[in-house]
């Protein structure tokens, strides 16, 4: 079955871009393609001059690493580790110094006004600073872009705009692309450019 | 079908890893949970069936053309050849595989092997290749313990009872004996050991949905893995005598 049917695409660094669409319309497909966890049957996906499909799965998975960060709606944070810890692990599969990527995680969690969180597991987190901390996570390698399927999907309205403003943030402080799939309307309307999918297809 | 995927995954689980130093401490992990953790019920099963087989020998042979010393002569057999490779293993799919199983099913649907694959670790590769690593090294071990402790059952039958005496059945364990079966039995423990922890990995790593399905996949585990092991006892056996 084809999920995608001839899907031309490109994207800007510094960003904002949300993909909207029906439930089936082929969003969560089209951004896991991008993201790499899934390879297309055909077609190519280009980051700069690195064509990502010829990319062994070992190299691969290091691109990915220092490359692409990923926020998904549950927020996929490893329950054994500390809000502190789990920041920092990207960066020490991707080989920075212990010292250096608590440093790192630090500022990013300041950032995100988490700092008296750090040393709380994920259990003991509020749903909006699981969020804010997977957030952390994904920029903590400095990737070039942030792929978010349903960020605020499990999201109060009042965390949600927060969520929201710091995408923002983000993209004006530090040039950060985002992509971010999303059925909330508000935040497609916000962001600079808007992406519907219907059956597969990009609708114009 | 199934097996095209277990093919697919399996070429994923043997690459290089991606850090030795986190492998062997996996390793080293792995081969307390599965392995140093069973050395008991090993040894509690095995001198139970011990002491039952030469029980069940003895008082089945009482014919007067048979000597008695046959008794330790077939319990020897029966352990070193397939209790403590087979049907010990197939004790241990039950318990190594069900715990693989579960274990890889709940991070599968709490999704931190997502996590794991978005922060860019092959997951298979690093969650599978050290328990397979692991089990596959410590099978043997276990296998030791099963055939010493068995044939130590035998024997308090013999101390114990008046079935049989124990240097009747120390004769008979003597009798005839050739070393090459340990190695043979070791053999066919290390590839149910590849069974057990690859196919209990298969079905915990592709668990789709929520608790339930990792029940289920526990469960199927544990009865490909014991077929699967029946299946390669016969072919092993059919090869190497």
């Amino acid at each position: 079955m084809n999920v995608l049917k001839g899907i031309d695409l490109t994207i800007e660094k510094g960003e904002v871009v949300s993909i909207v669409g029906p439930s089936g319309a082929g969003k969560t497909t089209l951004l896991q393609i991008l993201g790499t966890l899934d390879k297309p049957d055909t077609g190519i996906v280009h980051y700069g001059d690195i064509n990502v499909n010829q990319l062994k799965e070992k190299d691969l998975a290091a691109f990915r690493n220092k490359n692409i960060g990923f926020v998904f709606q549950f927020h996929q944070l490893l329950p054994e580790f500390t809000a502190l810890e789990n920041v920092m692990i990207p960066a020490l599969i991707g080989r920075v110094r212990s010292s250096e990527a608590e440093k790192k995680a630090k500022e990013i969690l300041d950032f995100l006004g988490l700092s008296d969180r750090i040393t709380h597991k994920p259990a003991e987190l509020s749903g909006g600073e699981k969020q804010r901390v997977a957030v952390a996570r994904a920029l903590v390698n400095q990737p070039e872009v942030i792929f978010a399927d349903e960020p605020s999907g499990s999201l109060d309205t009042q965390n949600k705009a927060e969520l929201h403003q710091l995408f923002f943030d983000l993209r004006d402080q530090f040039n950060q692309t985002f992509v971010i799939v999303t059925h909330d309307e508000a935040l497609a309307k916000l962001t600079d450019r808007t992406i519907s999918m219907k059956d597969g297809q990009l609708a114009i | 079908m199934q097996f095209g995927r277990y093919v697919l995954l399996m070429q994923r689980v043997f690459a290089v890893p991606q850090r030795w130093s986190m492998f062997f401490k996996q390793v080293v992990q792995e081969i307390y949970k599965l392995g140093v953790d069973s050395v008991g019920i090993v040894i509690f099963i095995s001198v139970f069936i011990g002491a039952v087989i030469t029980m069940q020998v003895s008082l089945n042979i009482n014919s007067p053309l048979i000597p008695s010393f046959t008794v330790g002569f077939i319990t020897r057999e029966v352990i070193l050849l397939e209790f403590s490779s087979s049907i010990m293993c197939l004790i241990l799919a039950g318990k190594v595989g069900s715990n693989i199983a579960s274990e890889l099913g709940t991070m599968r649907v709490t999704e931190q092997i997502d996590a794991l694959e978005i922060m860019g670790v092959n997951s298979a590769n690093y969650l599978i290749l050290p328990k397979i690593v692991a089990f596959v090294l410590f099978v043997p071990v276990l296998v030791f313990f099963s055939m010493f402790f068995g044939i130590l059952g035998g024997y308090f039958i013999g101390w114990f009872t008046s079935i049989i005496s124990a240097e009747t059945y120390e004769y008979g364990l003597q009798y005839w004996f050739s070393a090459k079966y340990i190695g043979y039995s070791i053999l066919k423990s290390m590839v149910f050991a590849y069974i057990i922890t690859s196919i209990a990995s298969f079905f915990g790593y592709n668990v789709r949905g929520g608790a339930l399905q990792v029940g289920k996949a526990s469960t199927k585990s544990v009865v490909n893995s014991s077929v699967l092991i029946l299946a390669a006892d016969v072919l092993i056996t059919l090869l190497l005598v």
